[in-house]
């Protein structure tokens, strides 16, 4: 089996699991306790931010366990939301946010926030120029994601976090995808909040991370007994955090050698893939995730083609409304501007770190095959391939 | 595994995919937007289909209810053929999931719009049951 799937989650990293295995099976003591015997946890626990501080070029206080992505992205939002609604109103997120984003503006919306969603070019990019169109003095929070999940396209952060400051506004990113994969250096990128997600870099499923950068006016999304500094409730995942942290230091350890391995081979897939006619790459060509390979087919359903992928042995995912329960193509395919029609077409391969050039041919070879034999089968391939070309 | 294995079966190795270039009746539903195409070939003799052929592009169940359509009025007469239903198909596939029943909807009506074109062809009235009903159109492109 080839697993190319890996922006949906990755394999747990075996150092990451030797890592946290201790604090399953010994170190079991909750951090907050008094006894000598928590102490063990609680200097785990505090190592695993330290950790994730010096990969991110934050400091270890600026660094807040959650439960994973999805709750570190609501937290950003609701907190400053609340933190700052008398100020003012005004919420910026792009339009190929995760839902987990969306779904919290949809939210916030019903709370009396204005949130705004701001358009993408061709590639997915937010244009610095939109960004600095829509800001107002009203605008408290701008939400604009370091990598998108399904094109991969690598958003211009340091410039759109410059012009919200101008403003006087907070900026939010969701590195989910791009932490583990690209650098990700708060400082240089000049964001208030940054979202991570363990399993999306080899660390366990639970796992996230919210970085809140000294003094930013955020209130907490989960009370309680006030762990994390009185801002996230819950006894700590100790053996999570560390997993976290231990995924988080082995990929950044190595994480320029495998950018250029691994983009080689993805330039390798794409150069391939592109060859087939009424086909393209969806996202930025250059500026893009190096693991995420995606594609649109015309004529032709993207269920269809992974349903064909899985009985050759290969993992992927799509973006089409019939590969979704609810019938709704990806947002993100409809805000770069493909039709309907293309949309439906689309697959994204992503690979692992420890993708050899034997599995990339071998799934160059597969879905030229199922690509073809599903065209041959359409009623509107003919039709479609005799279109000029734009 | 979303579906079942006789989809599966009959999605991997869909039944009598292709064109009949001397076809009686052809008949295409569905649009792009949507992402689901039937298209259906027939070739009738003495009242009955004695070949079919079938192109689609749409999902795993778009192609398996296509597949399994053309077996069920493959050999049969009109009148049977039109008896068959989208329940009927999804039952012989061992179900469908939910949100995929409109797949076999689609099945139904490609045979249909073959038998109508069919009738059309040959000058004589389209008789009330080849007529789909605009209510089992998809709920999303209508």
């Amino acid at each position: 089996m080839i697993y190319a799937d890996n922006a949906a989650t990755t394999k747990l990293s075996p150092t990451a699991l030797a890592a946290m295995m201790p604090y399953f099976t010994q170190e079991y003591g909750n951090p907050s306790s008094l006894y000598d015997f928590a102490g063990q946890a609680k200097a785990g626990l505090e190592q695993a931010r330290s950790d994730v501080a010096r990969c991110l070029n934050a400091q270890p206080g600026e660094i807040f366990f959650t439960s994973g992505g999805t709750e570190s992205d609501n937290w950003a939002l609701r907190g400053v939301a609340e933190a700052l609604g008398k100020k003012g109103k005004h919420i910026l997120i792009s339009a190929v946010e995760h839902h987990a984003i969306l779904h919290t503006g949809d939210w916030l919306r019903k709370q009396g926030f204005e949130v705004e969603v701001l358009p993408v070019d061709e590639y997915g990019v937010v244009r610095p120029g939109t960004l600095e169109k829509a800001l107002r003095p009203d605008t408290i929070l701008v939400s604009v994601m370091l990598a998108n999940n399904e094109i991969g396209t690598i958003q211009p952060i340091q410039e759109l976090a410059a012009l919200a400051h101008a403003n006087k506004t907070l900026f939010h990113t969701d590195a989910v995808q791009a932490a583990g994969h690209i650098p990700v250096d708060v400082q240089e990128l000049g964001v208030d909040l940054l979202s991570l997600s363990g399993h999306k870099f080899h660390g366990p499923r639970g796992t996230g991370v919210l970085y809140i950068r000294q003094r930013t006016p955020i209130l907490p999304l989960i009370l309680g007994g006030g762990q994390e500094h009185n801002r996230r409730s819950g006894t700590e995942n100790v053996a999570g955090a560390v997993g976290l942290a231990a995924a988080l230091t082995e990929r950044c350890a190595t994480l320029e050698e495998d950018m250029a391995r691994i983009s080689a081979l993805r330039n390798r897939l794409v150069s391939a893939i592109l060859r087939l006619p009424r086909t393209r790459l969806t996202g930025h060509p250059l500026n893009r995730l190096p693991s995420i390979a995606s594609f649109t087919f015309e004529a032709i359903e993207g269920e269809s083609i992974l349903l064909q992928l899985d009985a050759r042995g290969i993992c992927a995912s799509s973006g089409s409304a019939c590969s979704s329960t609810s019938l709704e193509p990806s947002h993100v395919l409809l805000a770069i501007g493909l039709p309907h029609e293309v949309a439906h077409g689309s697959v994204r391969l992503s690979l692992g770190d420890d993708v050899t050039e034997e599995d990339v041919d071998h799934i160059i070879q597969s879905l030229t095959e199922v690509v073809n034999d599903l065209r041959a089968m359409s009623p509107v391939w003919d039709a479609v391939a005799q279109k000029p070309t734009w | 595994m979303l579906y079942s294995e006789k989809v599966m079966d009959h999605f991997n190795h869909p039944r009598n995919v292709g064109e009949l270039p001397d076809a009686d009746g052809v008949g295409q539903v569905g649009n792009p937007v949507c992402g689901d195409i039937m298209k259906m070939y027939l070739k009738i003799e003495d009242g009955v289909i004695v070949d079919v052929k079938f192109k689609t592009f749409g999902c795993g169940s778009a192609i398996a209810t296509s597949s399994m359509a053309t077996e069920m009025i493959k050999g049969k007469t009109i009148g049977e053929a039109l008896k068959l239903t989208n329940a009927a198909v999804a039952e012989a596939l061992d179900g469908l999931p939910a949100h995929k029943m409109h797949c076999s909807v689609l099945a139904e009506e490609a045979v249909k719009a073959a038998l109508a074109d069919y009738y059309t062809r040959r000058g004589e009235p389209v008789p009330p049951e080849c007529v789909i009903d605009p209510e089992d159109a998809c709920p999303l492109c209508g």
